[in-house]
């Protein structure tokens, strides 16, 4: 069973986002592997130890992801491919799934690719599904619980919607989007970390994978962004004073009469 | 390439889901402002009055997809109806709901089309002709403002954010059938298990009751539930309640869970991390119960309770019980 996991480095969800000039600022951010990431990674390290096989990352990216590439490999994936030329960057969802569905041409032989249900960052929830459809393959995406076929030539997984779950069944190969809930992530041991650099680190460029540079990343993006903008601030709230039976009765009150939603 | 707005309408077991005619609203403003008129696609079996529905909240025409082959959604068969079709049609712009289904179908449409994508946008204009989408990135902690190369642009609408239009009292719908070209299905629905029985799902709730590490464990939900029960919200949770196992993961609130737009959140024993106000901060009001006066949630709340949220919520239910019965 040989996994394909596609992996993207993202701010930390406790850093703080700052906007200024139509930008977000840089400095100061904390990265980390994007958190729905981890659950697709977890869930090719099950199948592996359940079934054999390989587990591969992919990942688009700037250098600077490398080291959360290596937290990949910590936990236990066997070797990974960084997409990680500045062509590449500055990307939408679609030049993303572009390039990554070239490198996975390449790489051929393969019977499941895994992704986070989104990447914490842009919020698409887009890539998944987008790559499956340039690779022709069937997804699956928010899978909150899988189960692969005993014949390993399909699988029936869940999916969260509003106020339930889908039950999917998909032959493989195929694109499933984890979620949340699927698995709990593993720590990299030790041993993990100390072998992570001596795995195999190929580095792409959009040449080694078919693509012209001229059409990957920003030059590849079908959207684009004009600015970006610090939310807007909620007005200063306040404390309702008193014991808590007159503090109770006033909110209530203040819900009917002042903001009106109850 | 036309004028028009083309919504994807979304309906389960033949109920329309409130997002589209949210988006029929937000249609027929761009449409205007293109000089087109707003449409929607139907895709189902059986699906009865329902064009009526759309035209009453102004779909001008209505394209109906009506096979056994859709009576469940699939990515696959969706995508393959609509690209079908879409090719005739021409629309400027596409939206769909940024939902469970529009989430899973709009990438996939639009990677068939070759098209990008303006994913869970909360506000849309035309600029110079073309749509100008805003959405939140980063769970809500920075705005963008986007647009697209190529057509059809396709944006997928945030649920509870705009207004739904005021539904004319009587309408027919001007139908034209179109071909239900769901083609080869591999990924298949083969089941749907339901929430549990009343539950109301935070997605798409008018008011959440949520709790988080102040609940103590999973039995601290109960004067949280039953708050929810009596004022027909959906239950909530922070990360913290989350990952102690306390409550289940489709519950969670914040930049790994959901990012919500109730008109009332009801924030119990939540400390108020950064990446659970991101996703609970464009709540239209916000009522905070904490014991500690210094808790970041106080910030956002619109009205505070310093207190013991097991002295204060079951206050607040009596007192909104006596109002609801007035």
């Amino acid at each position: 069973m040989n996994s394909i996991v596609c992996l993207k480095e993202v701010p930390d969800t406790e850093t703080r986002i700052e906007v200024r000039g139509g930008k977000i600022v840089e400095e100061g951010i904390q990265y980390v592997v994007n958190p729905y990431d981890e659950f697709a990674l977890e869930e090719a390290l099950r199948w592996q130890e359940a079934h054999g096989g390989k587990v591969t990352l992919i990942s688009l990216g700037p250098e600077r992801a490398r080291e959360s590439i290596l937290k990949g490999l910590a936990m236990g994936a066997d070797e990974v491919y960084h997409l990680s030329d500045p062509a590449f960057l500055g990307g939408d969802a679609y030049a993303t799934a572009q390039a990554l569905a070239a490198a996975i041409r390449k790489l051929g032989e393969y019977d499941v690719i895994f992704c986070g249900k989104q990447a914490v960052d842009d919020d698409n929830a887009a890539v998944g599904a987008m790559l499956a459809e340039m690779l022709d393959l069937p997804h699956v995406s928010v899978v909150t619980r899988l189960e692969l076929a005993a014949d390993g030539r399909s699988v029936r997984a869940e999916r969260e919607i509003e106020g339930g779950r889908e039950v999917v069944e998909t032959p493989l190969p195929a694109v499933l989007t984890a979620q949340k809930g699927l698995n709990e992530p593993r720590y990299p041991s030790f041993k993990g970390i100390r072998q992570a650099r001596s795995k195999p680190f190929t580095t792409w460029t959009p040449g080694d994978v078919g693509l012209d540079p001229g059409t990957v990343g920003a030059a590849g993006a079908r959207l684009e962004t004009i600015e970006i903008l610090p939310p807007p601030e909620r007005p200063a709230g306040r404390i309702v004073p008193g014991e808590p039976e007159e503090a109770a009765r006033e909110v209530v009150r203040l819900l009917r009469e002042e903001a009106r939603v109850i | 390439m036309g004028n028009n707005v083309l919504v994807i309408a979304e309906q389960r077991d033949g109920v329309l889901k409130k997002v589209t005619f949210e988006a029929l609203g937000a249609g027929a403003q761009l449409a205007a402002a293109l000089g087109g008129q707003v449409e929607a696609a139907l895709l189902g079996n059986g699906l009865g009055n329902l064009p009526d529905i759309l035209a009453r909240y102004g779909a001008a025409k209505v394209y109906v997809a009506d096979d056994p082959a859709l009576a469940r959604y699939s990515a696959e068969g969706y995508t393959n109806t609509l690209a079908a079709f879409l090719g005739k049609v021409e629309p400027a712009i596409v939206l769909v709901g940024a939902t469970a289904l529009g989430k899973d179908l709009a990438p996939r449409l639009a990677a068939r089309l070759g098209v990008g994508l303006a994913c869970d946008c909360t506000a849309l204009e035309i600029a110079d002709g073309r749509l100008v989408a805003t959405r939140p990135i980063y769970a809500g902690k920075a705005l963008a403002r986007v647009k697209l190369n190529g057509d059809p642009q396709i944006a997928t609408l945030r649920p509870n954010v705009l207004p739904v239009p005021e539904p004319a009292t009587e309408a027919r719908a001007v139908v034209e059938p179109v071909v239900a070209a769901a083609g080869n299905i591999r990924a298949r629905v083969v089941d749907i298990i339901g929430a549990g029985e009343g539950e109301v799902d935070v997605a798409e709730a008018n008011i959440i009751v949520s709790g988080g590490r102040g609940v103590g464990g999973p039995e601290g939900f109960a004067p949280i539930r039953s708050l929810a029960r009596t004022l027909k919200a959906a239950v909530g949770a922070s990360r913290a309640a989350v990952d102690a196992g306390w409550i289940e993961h489709s519950h969670q609130v914040g930049q790994t869970g959901k990012t919500v737009t109730p008109n009332l959140y009801i924030a119990c024993g939540i400390s108020g991390a950064i990446q659970h106000l991101a996703g609970m901060k464009t709540s239209k009001v916000i009522v905070a119960i904490n014991k500690d006066p210094e808790a970041p949630i106080f910030k956002v709340a619109n009205y505070g309770i310093v207190g013991d949220l097991f002295t204060v919520v079951p206050l607040l239910e009596k007192e909104f019980k006596a109002l609801l019965s007035e």
